[in-house]
C-alpha cells in the first residue's frame, strides 16, 4: 500500500503524517500539493491521508474552504473510486465539509482549544484500521483542536450506529463510556466514523502522534499497522 | 514639496519619544534640521526597544562568549549553538507586555508570531515553543479576561502555526495587576553553515518585502513600548498589532523554501519599526545603504503617508536582499505560497538610506547613525539601593510560630495558583504537533525535545522566581540561572547557553536600575559557573503602572531561557515515582530557611523578606552529582526543590503515576522550614532498592549532603507517622483548582 499525504498550505501534521508512513512504518508516501489535482501512481489499492492543521487558516470554520481546493475534486473521485481515505483532525473535518463522511464537527463544548491525552474504545472492527483491533480495546490518543464536537441529525446518528459507522468513541482508561471521558461534547462520544463503503474513515484524535516508543506511547501504531495489514476490505 | 510634512520641533521631538538633548543629537548627526518622517525614523530607533540605550552598557558586561556559540551575541535576530552532527539551534526570548496588557489576545499572539520569525529569519525552523507569563491577582474580574485572552492568543497563534508550546511557567502576583508581563520564546533547528544573516551586502542587490501587506497597525508601538503604562494606553489601542498565524506559516514555508534556492542575500524579519528598523539594522550591519522607493511596498489601504509605510508594525514581513539576478527564483517561491513578493528598493553604497514617495525624497539619513552599536544613543543611569530592602532586613524568623497542623498548611498552599497545576493554561496550547515532544508522556523538570535523526535531544526552560529577585536582585537573579540549569540537569541534560527577557520598571528610577545592575551582575555571575554564555534576548523597561496613587513597578523579572542539549536520549531523565518501596533521598544542603517562600506570603501574610538560601558553587557541585547519578543509573526520577518546598515537590513526583509518600522529617529543623522552605540546591530522587547501597556507597564519596526520606507508597501521605490522607484527593485539588479560579 503506498500513501498520499495531502498538503493544504495550512497543515502542519503532514511531516508528522509522512515520517510516521515513512520512517516508521517503511511505507512509501509522498506529499500531494493543494493545488495539483494530479494523484500520480496511486490506485483504489492506496491510501490518501488529509493530515491535521489549519488548511487554509480555518478562520471561517475548518476545512470549509479546503473542500474547494484542486486536489479535493481528486480526492472525492478517488473516495468514489474506492480508494482509501484517511482523515485526521482537520482532515475529518475537510472529509465532512466534503460530504464524504456524515455529519460536522463543531467548535467544542468549553469553546476552548484542547491538547491532551484522551482514550478511545474501539467501536467495530469493520474497517481498514481496526480490522485487527479488538473490540471494546481501549486506546490512548492525544488529541488536539478547537472543533471536534461531532454532530449529525437523529437519523444520521441512528443509522451510524446501526451500520456500525462509529469505529471509536472516547472513553476513560478502563474503555468506559462515563460523561467525565467526552472531551468536547461529541454526540454518543463519537470520535472517529467511516462511511457506509467504509473506505473514508475520519477521526479526530492523532494516532501519528503516539506511533513510537520514543515517545513513551505507541497505541497509534496499531491503526497503521491494521491499515497495512488490511489491504483488501471484507465486510 | 508634494509629500507635506508636518513641522518639526521640539515639542513634537518630545510627542514622539525623544528627549530635548536626543533631538539636538539628531540635527547634529543630520547636520540640518530633519523633516517629520526622519525625526519618526530617529525616534522609534532610539526608542527603548530598538536601541536599548539604557542597558546595553550592562548587557555587555555579561559573558557572551563560549565554545559552542556560532555567532556573537546581538550580531543576529538569535543566539546560535552548535549542536553536534552539523546542526545547530537558535533561540530567542523576548516579551509582548505592553501590547498584552492593553489588547491581550492579539498582544500575546503577535508576541508568539513575532519570536518565531526571528528564528526563522535566520533560516531556522522552529520546532519548539516556550512562555514565561505573569499575571496579577485572579480573583479580579479585568485580570481573568487578561489571562484568558493571553493563553488563547498564544494557542491560536501557535497552535495554528504548527509549533508545540513544550513549557513555560505562570505565576500570579498583585504586582502585576495592572502591567502583565507575556514572554515568549522559541527554539529552532539548522544546518550548521545553511543560515542566513541579517545583512545588506552587495550594492546594487534589490531589496524585497515579502508577506503580509503593510497597514497602519501598530504605528509607533516601539516607542509605546518604551513609555510607562498609564490609564490613558487603552487609547494606544492602534499601537497594537494584530496576527495573522495562517500568513506566517505561509511565509515560514515560502522564507525556508526560499533560502534553498540561493538566491537570498540577507533578510530580517520585521517587527519593532517595521520597515525603518529592517532597512538601518541590515544596511549597518554591512556598512551598506539602501535606496527604498515606499510606494512600491504593497499597502492594505490606500493614502499610507511615508512614515505610516516606514513605521507600521504590520505583522508577517520579511525584508529579503536577493542576489541580483536570481530574483525570479526568488518570485517564483513566494508565488508558489500565495504571499506578495514587492522589490522595493536596492542595496547603495552610501550608508544612507534614502526613502523616496512617487519619485520624491522624503528622508535621507545615515543608517549607522540611526542603529544600536553606532550612533544610537548609550546612556548609564544612576542607581540607588531601594528603600524597601530595610523592610526585608528587619525580617525575623524567629517572630514566625512554627504551625501545628501540618496537613491543613499543606492544604491551603495546594490552593495556591501559583502552586498548583497549569493545566488549565498548557491544555489550550499544542504541545505535541512535530511529534518530537518527550516530555508528554514522560515528564522531566525541562521540556525535552527529540532532534528527528539523532539520538539527541533538546532540553529547554524558563525560570524566573521575580519574589526572589525583588528582595534580592543579585542573589535572585543568580537563583533564576541556577534553577533553569538544574531544571535541565534533572531532565538529563547539559546547560548550553541562556536568553533573557528583562522585564523591569522605568529605568528613570534609581531604585529600578538599581534592581536591574544587579540582576545583570548576578546572571553574569550565575552564567559563567555553569558557563552558559547569554546569547541574546531582550530589555523590557517601564513595566509599571502609573495611577492615581504614584508609580508601582513590577517585581523584577529577568526571566531565564535556557537551551541544553541531552546528548543521549537514553539519559533522559522523569520526575515521577515509578513504583511504590522506591527509596526517596533528598540531595542538597537541608536549611532553617522559609524566607520569601510562597507558605511565608500565603500562610504568615508576610511579604518582605530575604531571598532564600543559595550558594552558587554547592549549586554546580549538586547539579554535577545529579548528573552523574543519571548517566550510572542509579535514580528512578529526578525533581528539584522549587516554589511550595520540599513537600510540594514529593507531591508533583507522587501525583503522576497516583502514588503516594511516607517520609520523615530530620527533626534538628523547623518543620515547616524542612517541608515548605524554599532554599535552593535541592532535588528529590528516587531509587530503586536492590540498587540503594550502590546509590550509597557512592554518594559518600562526594562532597554532597543528603537524606535519605523515605519510601514511595501505593498512594497514601504519610509525613512524621501522620496521616496525610490518599494522594486521589489532593491531586483533584491540583489538577483542577486553577480551572475553578478562573471560571
Amino acid at each position: 500500500m503506498k500513501f498520499g499525504v495531502v498538503v493544504f498550505p495550512g497543515s502542519n501534521c503532514d511531516d508528522d503524517m509522512v515520517h510516521v508512513l515513512g520512517t516508521v512504518m517503511g511505507c512509501e508516501v509522498k506529499k500531494l500539493w493543494h493545488k495539483d489535482t494530479d494523484l500520480g501512481n496511486l490506485s483504489t489499492q492506496d491510501c490518501i491521508v488529509l493530515p491535521g492543521g489549519f488548511s487554509y487558516g480555518d478562520y471561517l470554520r475548518a476545512g470549509a474552504i479546503a473542500r474547494f481546493s484542486p486536489i479535493m475534486q481528486s480526492v472525492i473521485n478517488f473516495a468514489k473510486a474506492g480508494g482509501y481515505v484517511w482523515g485526521i483532525c482537520n482532515g475529518f473535518q475537510i472529509l465532512c465539509e466534503a460530504g464524504l463522511l456524515p455529519g460536522i464537527l463543531l467548535p467544542n463544548e468549553q469553546q476552548k482549544f484542547i491538547c491532551k491525552n484522551v482514550w478511545i474504545r474501539i467501536e467495530s472492527l469493520q474497517s481498514p484500521l481496526t480490522a485487527t483491533l479488538s473490540a471494546g480495546e481501549a486506546l490512548k490518543i492525544p488529541i488536539a483542536h478547537a472543533e471536534g464536537r461531532y454532530y449529525a441529525d437523529k437519523a444520521t446518528i441512528d443509522q451510524l450506529e446501526v451500520n456500525g459507522q462509529i469505529l471509536f468513541r472516547y472513553c476513560d482508561a478502563n474503555g468506559h463510556i462515563t460523561p467525565q471521558s467526552n472531551p468536547n461534547g461529541s454526540l454518543h462520544h463519537i470520535a472517529g466514523i467511516c462511511n457506509a463503503n467504509r473506505n473514508v474513515v475520519g477521526m479526530m484524535p492523532h494516532p501519528e502522534r503516539c506511533a513510537e516508543e520514543i515517545l513513551g506511547n505507541t497505541d497509534g501504531r496499531k491503526l497503521f499497522k491494521s491499515l497495512l495489514a488490511t489491504t483488501r476490505l471484507t465486510v | 514639496m508634494s509629500q507635506v510634512q508636518t513641522e518639526v520641533s521640539v515639542d513634537i521631538a518630545l510627542k514622539l519619544g525623544l528627549t530635548e538633548e536626543e533631538f539636538e543629537m539628531v540635527k547634529c548627526k543630520l547636520g540640518r534640521m530633519p523633516n517629520f518622517t526622519e525625526l519618526s525614523i530617529f525616534s522609534v530607533m532610539w526608542s527603548e526597544h530598538c536601541s536599548y540605550k539604557n542597558s546595553i552598557f550592562w548587557l555587555k558586561t555579561l559573558p557572551r562568549e563560549g565554545k559552542h556559540l556560532l555567532v556573537s551575541a546581538g550580531e543576529e535576530n538569535a543566539g546560535l549553538v552548535d549542536i553536534g552532527q552539523g546542526l545547530a539551534c537558535a533561540f530567542k526570548i523576548e516579551s509582548h507586555n505592553h501590547p498584552s496588557a492593553i489588547e491581550p489576545y492579539q498582544g500575546a499572539a503577535t508576541g508568539v508570531g513575532g519570536i518565531h520569525r526571528d528564528i526563522f529569519t535566520m533560516g531556522a525552523r522552529p520546532i519548539a515553543a516556550l512562555n514565561s507569563l505573569r499575571f496579577g491577582d485572579p480573583q479580579r474580574p479585568h485580570m481573568r479576561h487578561l489571562i484568558k485572552g493571553v493563553v488563547k492568543g498564544i494557542g491560536d497563534y501557535g497552535n495554528c502555526f504548527g509549533v508545540p508550546t513544550v513549557g513555560g511557567e505562570v505565576y500570579f502576583d498583585p504586582c502585576y495587576n495592572q502591567n502583565i508581563l507575556v514572554n515568549a520564546m522559541s527554539v529552532g533547528i539548522v544546518e550548521v553553515g545553511k543560515t542566513v544573516p541579517a545583512r545588506a551586502d552587495g550594492p546594487g542587490n534589490p531589496v524585497f518585502i515579502v508577506g503580509a501587506r503593510t497597514g497602519r497597525d501598530g504605528i509607533h508601538g516601539a516607542t509605546f513600548a518604551s513609555a510607562d503604562l498609564t490609564e490613558d494606553s487603552a487609547k494606544d489601542l492602534p499601537s497594537v498589532q494584530v496576527g495573522d498565524p495562517f500568513q506566517e506559516k505561509l511565509l515560514l514555508e515560502a522564507s525556508l523554501e526560499a533560502i534553498g534556492t540561493g538566491a537570498i542575500v540577507g533578510m530580517q524579519d520585521m517587527g519593532a519599526a517595521g520597515i525603518t528598523c529592517s532597512t538601518s539594522e541590515m544596511s549597518a550591519k554591512s556598512g551598506t545603504g539602501m535606496r527604498i522607493y515606499l510606494d512600491k511596498v504593497p499597502t492594505r489601504e490606500p493614502d499610507m503617508k511615508p512614515f505610516e509605510i516606514l513605521l507600521s508594525e504590520s505583522q508577517e514581513r520579511m525584508l529579503v536582499v536577493a542576489q541580483r539576478g536570481q530574483e525570479e527564483a526568488l518570485m517564483r517561491v513566494f508565488e508558489k505560497w500565495d504571499l506578495e513578493c514587492a522589490e522595493i528598493g536596492e542595496v547603495t553604497d552610501t550608508g544612507r538610506l534614502e526613502y523616496y514617495m512617487h519619485g520624491e525624497l522624503v528622508a535621507d539619513v545615515p543608517a549607522h547613525e540611526l542603529v544600536l552599536g553606532g550612533g544610537a544613543p548609550v546612556y548609564q543611569r544612576e542607581y540607588t539601593k531601594p528603600e524597601y530592602f530595610r523592610k526585608i532586613s528587619k525580617f525575623n524568623p524567629h517572630k514566625i510560630d512554627v504551625p501545628t497542623d501540618f496537613k491543613e498548611v499543606a492544604w491551603k498552599l495546594f490552593h495556591s495558583p501559583n502552586i498548583v497545576s497549569k493545566r488549565w493554561v498548557y491544555e489550550q496550547y499544542d504541545s505535541m504537533v512535530r511529534i518530537n515532544t518527550l516530555t508528554t508522556n514522560k515528564p522531566s523538570d525541562a521540556a525535552v525535545v527529540r532532534i528527528k535523526g539523532t539520538d539527541k535531544a533538546l532540553v529547554m526552560t524558563t525560570d524566573c522566581n521575580s519574589n526572589y529577585v525583588f528582595a534580592d536582585p543579585y542573589k535572585g537573579t543568580m537563583i533564576a540561572v541556577a534553577e533553569a540549569a538544574r531544571n535541565i540537569v534533572c531532565s538529563g541534560g547539559k546547560p548550553l547557553a541562556v536568553t533573557n527577557c528583562l522585564n523591569f520598571g522605568n529605568p528613570y528610577n534609581p531604585e529600578v536600575y538599581w534592581q536591574f545592575v544587579f540582576a545583570i551582575k548576578g546572571m553574569g555571575d550565575a552564567c559563567k559557573q555553569f558557563q552558559t554564555p547569554v546569547t541574546g534576548g531582550n530589555v523590557s523597561f517601564y513595566n509599571q503602572t502609573v495611577g492615581k496613587d504614584g508609580v508601582e513597578p513590577v517585581h523584577p523579572t529577568p526571566t531565564i531561557g535556557m537551551v541544553g542539549l541531552l546528548e543521549e536520549i537514553k539519559w533522559h531523565m522523569t520526575l515521577d515515582f515509578k513504583k511504590p518501596n522506591d527509596s526517596i533521598f533528598l540531595l542538597g544542603n537541608v536549611t532553617n530557611d522559609i524566607a520569601c517562600s510562597e507558605y511565608l506570603r500565603l500562610i504568615h501574610g508576610v511579604h518582605f523578606s530575604p531571598a532564600p538560601q543559595f550558594n552558587l558553587l554547592e549549586e554546580y557541585e549538586l547539579q554535577q552529582l545529579v548528573n552523574k547519578l543519571i548517566r550510572k543509573g542509579l535514580i528512578q526520577s529526578a525533581h528539584d526543590v522549587s516554589e511550595g518546598g520540599l513537600f510540594v515537590s514529593l507531591m508533583e513526583s507522587a501525583m503522576i503515576r497516583s502514588l503516594g509518600f511516607d517520609i520523615e522529617t530530620v527533626e534538628a529543623f523547623r518543620k515547616d522550614a524542612f517541608l515548605f522552605g524554599e532554599s535552593q540546591g535541592r532535588v528529590v530522587v528516587s531509587v530503586n532498592p536492590e540498587v540503594e547501597d550502590t546509590l550509597l556507597a557512592f554518594l559518600s564519596r562526594e562532597h554532597v549532603s543528603f537524606v535519605r526520606l523515605g519510601e514511595v507508597t501505593t498512594g497514601q501521605l504519610i509525613v512524621d507517622g501522620e496521616d496525610f490522607g490518599h494522594v486521589s484527593a489532593w491531586k483533584q485539588v491540583y489538577e483542577h483548582h486553577l480551572n475553578e479560579v478562573l471560571n
